[in-house]
Parts: structure tokens; sequence; C-alpha cells
């Protein structure tokens, strides 16, 4: 492995870590460590504008400034098992797992004996408390496994003493420290006598990565059994006292606000409807249950301020990015392929919509929430109801999924300020079709692309991508690049933008002069990121030139893209995947296959999609649904360093398959008259049972380099391998995504009343 | 406010609460099963699935008042002891439980109680047609899984599947 050598490392494998004072052992590694915290691609920091003034600046900065202040822990208790509270956000894509995994292998324990929680907002953290850019591994790899050496030596040096040996002599085996002639003593009676009074500097030496037994092997997830059992708990699961269901009436446009409300009264009357409050979001109704707030929320008369696009369709907002674009930049001399490509909105709803638990009273503020930005959310909980900072908690609860959403923070901010407006406790739930309507959503963008070549050789390759604004305004994890994202008209977002842009688009392929550039406009929509980025559709846009550049010049498209590629691990990827997908095979007429690679995330994939569009496929028929092109088969290989769980990696690739094929056949949000349409699952078509490929192989390749993020680094090959075989099987290149858009397969629901009553049916449809 | 009474998990339960409240809340926001899970509110994501006297059914689409005191509602929490202690699993569970760990099928997991009690109501019902799980079978689940485990919810239904 590398590292960056720095205060904290001593060589190689010999870092500074510490133990901490207490009654068991506590013991900590610096998160700094290695390069910088977390950035949407590690390592590299966008020059960020500085904010004029920034209320909290100076003491965050005296936080930060702390000596233990970036310090995360590892503790051994007395029942022989460890304790990590990861400050990251497990939202499905396997961290705790990872993190339990390289503690368990350098503490030498069982994998169950490592408990691994989320840990609170820590201010003092600043940039490192985000949780994006699947940049978690990366930037904790080194910093857990110091931790857990550190702890490891304490208990060795204890047991020197217990077993009256030397501490060399001793070795460990699974919670065991044992002396030569057999004795042992266990961690757990250790855990106390190697317990600190004084804080202490110790040096480590890290287990050799080439003999690591846990790490690298396939693990199942920890929190899979209480999953399974039902007892894994979200947001809406916690049980807070007193804290009441809770929703929010909405606007019948994007983003509306309520001006008054006409019936409260009566509204509040209602059964088991204890609240109702106006918010700046909308119109806020408590009660014993959420099937009463659903019925109070569709009773309620609210006169409403329109949006700030009330009236406006997706094809207006489209109209907005051409009207930004940029003029196409030159080209060398040459023959020219070109491409104009629409990537139409889509919602990275999650199936756990937006939720929070807050309790807002008596000056203190606290919040129960999945948050990929704690710090950030703290700071603006603490400014939303005007509590100091120091007197609102936030802890942190895993997620059911988030595909960008839990960056942000809009539903706990949303919950504190109702709980404050109805001074008792709330358990706040968007219902699916606020999530769906006005839940953020990956902006629409264009994709223009001119390449030109002579004979053989790719001469240039020019690519302008125009988006609607992508929302960057959660900063880096810390609230003061946060601010500094959110200054006005969208000018200090810009940079992020940029710099995000920069390090994310790479062209793998050798093609002379390649230009790749970045406009964004219009910020009145509620975007962000989308299991990832801009990738899925620069990379769709890039691949779909790709097969038209080796279309004229007579050549496969796999052999043209090894011919080109300037990435060996790349092409070993592309050459293990071509092999196990069969490239070439006889397939009938209508059936076709098609290639995406991509590199990001310090790793690479490549992906092939055998895609299935004849009449018959794609006309059959599944109730409520959109079925269309099935992709029969797909292979996805990856690259990404050095692995932690193989298991967990085949699970993200999966994930990762499912989310290009959505994005590239089936899902998108339709804007008409201001407001999404979408409100449902059954009207936002991700990939479902009769979508997805019947076969899928994930190869996951051997590497010694350091390891890279998983979570979203499938996205963006798979997008684009999916829309090359369509292309492909069709014989003509698609130029809007999702290839269905234009086609509104559902009947909308109203938007007033905003969200939709439950059926009364259930038993009918029993099975 | 009128009583319900049915069975939850096979304990009687009586709860006093509106007749037309579905019985997802009364489960979640009254019982405090957190089980079933709410992705919908309206019969579609399937999160909640439950089973009502053997059957799959969801219960954000079924009033209260609907139930009577016999009616047997099994949530994933209750889904072990559906099986004879001797055919459950290596963790005390429901084969299909069993199935689902060993796969590793789980993500984020919200989805999952819901999936699971829709696999097994699935093996019941094409068992009773005197038949096996068929890919179109698979293909028809209408559980949505926005984190994408749709493989491993086939491998582990037909695993489950040899060991029910
Ligand atoms: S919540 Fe019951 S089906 Fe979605
Ligand atoms: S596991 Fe996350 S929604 Fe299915």
């Amino acid at each position: 492995m590398t590292t960056t050598d720095g205060p904290h490392t001593v060589n190689r494998r010999k870092f500074i870590g510490y133990l901490l004072g207490g009654a068991t052992v506590v013991a900590a590694a610096d998160l700094g460590m290695v390069g910088r915290g977390a950035t949407a691609d590690a390592g590299e920091l966008p020059t960020l504008p500085q904010p004029a003034e920034i209320a909290d600046l100076s003491d965050l900065l005296t936080l930060a400034a702390a000596p233990t202040s970036q310090l995360i822990t590892v503790t051994i208790n007395d029942d022989g098992t460890a304790s990590f509270e990861l400050p990251r956000t497990e939202v499905g894509q396997g961290i705790t797992t990872a993190a339990a995994m390289l503690i368990a292998e350098e503490l030498d324990l069982p994998v169950d004996k490592v408990h691994v929680t989320l840990a609170p907002a820590r201010p003092e953290l600043l940039f490192n408390q985000i949780t994006g850019g699947s940049n978690t591994i990366h930037a904790m790899y080194t910093p857990i496994r110091v931790a857990a050496a550190v702890a490891k030596g304490a208990l060795l040096q204890a047991a020197a003493t217990v077993l009256g040996d030397s501490a060399n002599k001793l070795t460990s085996h699974l919670g065991h420290i044992v002396a030569p002639d057999g004795r042992r003593v266990d961690y757990g009676r250790l855990s106390a006598l190697a317990a600190n009074e004084q804080p202490e500097t110790v040096e480590v030496e890290l287990k050799d990565e080439n003999s690591h037994g846990i790490v690298g092997t396939p693990v199942n997830r920890i929190d899979a059994l209480d999953a399974v059992t039902g007892t894994k708990q979200f947001a809406t699961d916690l049980d807070v006292a007193d804290a009441l269901p809770t929703m929010v009436c909405r606007a019948p446009t994007l983003n509306g606000t309520p001006n008054a409300v006409n019936n409260a009264d009566e509204v509040r009357n209602m059964p088991g409807v204890t609240h109702v409050a106006i918010v700046p979001t909308g119109v806020a109704v408590r009660a014993s249950t959420f099937g009463q707030c659903i019925d109070a929320v569709r009773a309620l008369d609210v006169s409403w301020n329109d949006g700030p696009v009330a009236g406006m369709s997706d094809e207006d907002a489209l109209a907005g990015v051409r009207a930004a674009e940029a003029p196409a930049p030159e080209l060398p001399a040459g023959e020219t392929v070109s491409g104009d490509f629409t990537f139409w909105f889509r919602s990275n709803s999650a199936m756990d919509t937006n939720s929070a638990v807050a309790d807002v009273r008596d000056g203190r503020a606290e919040i129960w929430a999945s948050l990929k930005n704690p710090n950030v959310a703290q700071g603006r909980i603490a400014e939303a109801v005007g509590i100091p900072l120091n007197n609102v908690t936030v802890h942190v609860v895993q997620g059911g999924g988030s595909f960008g959403r839990r960056l942000f923070d809009e539903p706990a901010i949303e919950a504190a300020r109702i709980s404050q407006a109805m001074g008792v406790p709330v358990k706040l739930m968007w219902h699916r079709a606020d999530d769906a309507r006005v839940g953020r959503t990956h902006p629409l963008a264009t994709s223009r692309i001119r390449a030109c070549y002579a004979g053989d050789t790719v001469l240039g390759f020019q690519q302008a991508h125009t988006s609607i604004e992508t929302d960057f305004r959660h900063g880096l994890g810390d609230i003061i690049t946060a601010k500094a994202a959110d200054l006005p008209a969208g000018l200090g977002n810009m940079p992020f933008a940029q710099v995000i842009f920069q390090l994310t688009t790479i062209l793998p392929y050798d093609f002379g002069a390649v230009g790749q550039s970045l406009v964004e406009t219009d910020t009145r929509f509620n975007t962000s990121s989308m299991r990832n980025i801009y990738s899925p559709d620069v990379r769709t846009a890039n691949e779909l030139i790709v097969d038209q550049l080796a279309q004229r010049m007579g050549t496969d498209p796999l052999e043209f893209r090894l011919a080109h590629l300037r990435n060996g691990r790349l092409r070993t990827a592309l050459e293990t995947a071509a092999e196990k997908a069969e490239w070439g095979k006889e397939l009938p007429e209508g059936m076709a296959q098609g290639i995406g690679v991509h590199v990001e995330y310090k790793g690479v994939t490549a992906c092939i999609m055998e895609i299935d569009c004849r009449p018959e496929t794609v006309g059959r028929k599944v109730r409520n649904a959109v079925t269309g092109p099935r992709v029969t088969k797909a292979t996805m290989v990856i690259d990404c360093g050095r692995v932690i769980n193989p298991r967990g990696v085949e699970a993200q690739m999966q994930g990762c398959v499912n989310d290009g094929i959505a994005m590239t056949l089936t899902s998108s949000l339709h804007l008409r008259d201001g407001h999404f349409q979408e409100a449902s699952w059954d009207n936002y078509f991700y990939t479902r049972q009769w979508n997805t490929p019947p076969e899928l192989d994930v190869v996951v390749l051997e590497s010694t380099e350091p390891p890279g993020g998983v979570g979203e680094a499938g996205v963006a090959a798979s997008a684009a391998a999916a829309a090359c075989a369509y292309a492909r099987a069709t014989a003509a290149m698609p130029t809007e995504f999702p290839i269905n858009h234009r086609t509104l397969s559902f009947e909308p629901k109203p938007y007033s009343p905003p969200v939709p009553q439950s059926p009364t049916d259930g038993l009918d449809h029993t099975y | 406010m009128p009583e319900q009474t049915f069975v939850v998990n096979g304990e009687r339960v009586t709860v006093d609460v509106e007749d037309d409240v579905r019985v997802l809340w009364v489960l979640r926001d009254l019982l405090g099963v957190t089980g079933p899970k709410y992705g919908c509110g309206i019969n579609v994501c399937k999160a909640c699935t439950s089973h009502i006297n053997g059957k799959a059914f969801n219960p954000c689409a079924v009033p209260v008042g609907e139930l009577s005191a016999d009616d047997e509602v099994t949530t994933i929490e209750g889904l072990p002891a559906q099986t004879a202690e001797d055919a459950r699993g290596p963790h005390g569970l429901h084969p299909m439980q069993e199935a689902w760990l060993e796969r590793d099928v789980v993500q984020c997991g919200y989805c999952q109680p819901g999936q699971i009690m829709a696999a097994v109501a699935l093996v019941r019902k094409v068992r009773d047609e005197g038949r096996t799980i068929t890919d179109a079978d698979l293909d028809g689940i209408r559980n949505i899984c926005r984190c994408g485990t749709y493989t491993r919810i086939r491998e582990a239904i037909r695993d489950g599947e040899t060991r029910m």
C-alpha cells in the first residue's frame, strides 16, 4: 500500500497511535493521518471561495484544534468484545461490516465480537464526517487499523504481566492472548488491566496486508440478522418517548409555501390528531398514527404561494439548459462523429422515505436521522431553531438507502422546526408521494460530443456537459464549507461542481485532444447526486460515441476499446468481462451485447450487457409496470484495489447494474405544470424483478492497489453498457435517457390533496 | 373509540382505535411491531407485506375494522414461530430467513422483511398448485428493492424453497 508520509507515519506499516486514559482500553488513531479526509475523490480539495463571515468558524476551529479532536477510538469491553463508533453513515453500502472486519483482523477477534455503531455529529471532525463519493474505506482504512493495533498492543502488555512472560513471546488467538506454554487470558479480563491512566502516544506496526485472514475474504453483513428478523431500526422505527407520527401537507407546485390554513381547528379535532402547525415547507400535522396524519393532510384547506417553477414542464427546463450551452469547442480537421444527448430528471428516492425524529424544547434540540453530513445538519438545525450549537445533539441512524439523498438534511431541519412549533417531540415521515415529488432529483442534463478521426486514429474528442445545477451545498461534511457552497446566486456551489466534474469524468481512452467541460444553470430544483454524480450520464454519452467511432472504422467495439484504452487495470477488467460474457457470441436478431467501462473511486469497472429488444419481449405485459427491452445478462468486472469484503463488493456491483439499467431504460421524473408527476413506485420505474437481468455475474479482481470505493463505482459502466447494447440491438443510437421518457406510462395522482389515500381492499388481494 | 381485537404473532391483542385506520399503522404506531415497513401506503411497494391467516397481504391497504378476533396476522417478527422448532435453521429462524442469511441478501435491509414474507407466501402458493418456483414466478414478484438486491433474492427464494 502507499501512505502519505506525515507526522503519523513511521514507515509503510509503522504508525503512531494513542492510548487514551480510562477504565478500560481505549485506543485511538488520527483520522487526518493519511492525506486529507473526505472529498469527492479523496485527496484533492477544491479551492473554496472564502466566505466573508461565518458565525461558527472560530468555535469550530477551536474545537478542531484540540489535540484529540480528530481521533477515532476502538474500545475493548470487559466482555472481551470491541466497540467502535464509525463517523460515517451506513445506508446499505456495507461500511459497518467492512470496519468490523478491519478491526477484527488487527485485533484477532471474531467479526461478530466487534460492535460498530454510528457516531453522532462531531463538529470537531470538520472535513472528516461526510459519507460521500464512496470514500469511506479509502479514508478510514489506515486509521481504523492503527487504533485496533494500538488496542492489541496494550492487551499484549497487560497479558505479559498476568502471564509472567515478555510481550513479544505472546501471541493472540481469537480474543485471547496465549503464552508459549499454552496458558491464555481473554481480552475481557485484560481490558481493565491494560487501561491507561494518562493518555500516551504509541508506535504500532500493522499486520502485513498479505497475511490478512479476514480482510479480503467474503463476510456476511453484520446487520443481516437484524434485518431479516425485522429488528434493524430505521428512523421511523425508533421509540422516542412522545414522538408521535407527523406528516406535512405540501404545496401543489414544487417548493411552494403555505400562506394560511383555513380549517386548522377542524383538522385538529379529527380522530387521533394532536397538533397542526405551519412551517416554512408546508403545514405539519401530528397524530397517534401515520394513517390519521394522512387523513389530516388530505383534509387540510391551505392557501399556497406558488413555488419557483410554477407552470414549468421538463421541456421548459430543457430549453433553459439548451440556452446555457456553451458553443462547441474547436476540433482538429478530420471526419467527425457527433452526438447530442438528453438525460431527464431522475429520482434518488430511497425505500426509507425522508424521515427524522426531533425533540426541540426548552432551549435544547435532540434529533435522530440518517445523515451523511451530521455536522452540517447540526449547524443548520442550530440556525433554524435558534439554539446554540452545543445544545443541539444529532444522532445518526442507519438509513434505508440513500443514493445521494442523505447528504442533505432537510427532513432533520423540518422535523426540528415542527417540534419547536408544536412544543412536543415528533416523528416526521415523508409520504412516498412527497419523497418522489419534492425530494431531491438527479438534475436534467445534456451532453454534446464531437469526435474527429483520420484513418484509424482518433484525433480529438470534445464533450460539453450542461446541467441543471447539482446541489453541493452539503459542503465537505462540515458547516464551514457548506456555508461557503451556499453563497448567493449559486456562486459558492459552482466551484464544487467544477472540481467534482473534473475529478469524476475521466475519459479512459487515447483520443488525441480530449476536452470535457461543465456548465450548470438554474438553481430552482431540489437536486443532488444520485448513486453517483455526473459519470453515468457523461460515460453513457462517451461510450455511445466510442461505438460510433468503432463502426466508422469498421472495428469491433471490444477491439476498438482495447486498442485505445490507456489504463492497464481497465484493460484487464475489460478482457476479463469479454471472456466471461462471451463477447461476440451469436445472438438472434433484436438482441445484442454492449460495453461500458469506467474509472472512478480509485478503481475501474467494465460491464458487458446483453439486451433483448425483440417485439415479444418488449411487449410483454405486467400490470401497472414498464417492461420494454430486457437486459438478459450482465457481466460486471471490478478492480477496486485491495478488497476488504468481496461479498460486499459483489452486492454493490449487483445494485449498480440495476441502477444503470433503470437510468438507461426506464426511470425518470416528469415535470408538468410546476410539479413532478410521479407519486409512487408504480409511477417511477426503478428496476423491478421483471426488468432485472436473469443472469448477473460479478467478478471482483484481486489487486494490491490501495482500497477504493465501491458503493457507486459500477453505475456509470452499467448505464453505458445498457445504452450501447440497446443501440446495437436496434441499430439506432438512442439520444434521450431513459429511452422511454416520452411515454408517460401511468395515470398521475392528484396534487391536491398532495398525498393519496390508502386503499381499503387489501383483503381482496391476498395470496 | 371502538375496540379492535385480532391475533398478532400468536398473541391476541385489543387496541382502541377507529375502524378505518389501516392495519400497518396499528401494528407500527400503536403496537410497536415495526418489522413491516412503510414504503408507499398504497399497496404498491410491498415493503409492508405480512401474512393474514397464512396468506400474504399488505396491511397498508386493510382497515383494522375488517379484522375479526380470530384473524391471525403474522409479521416478520412472528415468522420463525410458523415453523416447528426442529425445522428451524442454525439461527433459530424460518428456513426462508436462513436462506436469506446464507446468501447475504440484505443491503440496507428496509425492503427485506416484506421480501421474505412475500417469498414464503409464494413458495406456499406454488406448492398448493403442485409445482415449484419458475423464473416467471420470480419475475412476477412486485416487492421493490431500491438497493437492487434482486439477483440474491431470486437465489435465496430458490434455496429457501428447498429448505421449506
Ligand atoms: S407500504 Fe404497503 S405496499 Fe407499500
Ligand atoms: S435492501 Fe435496501 S431497499 Fe431492499
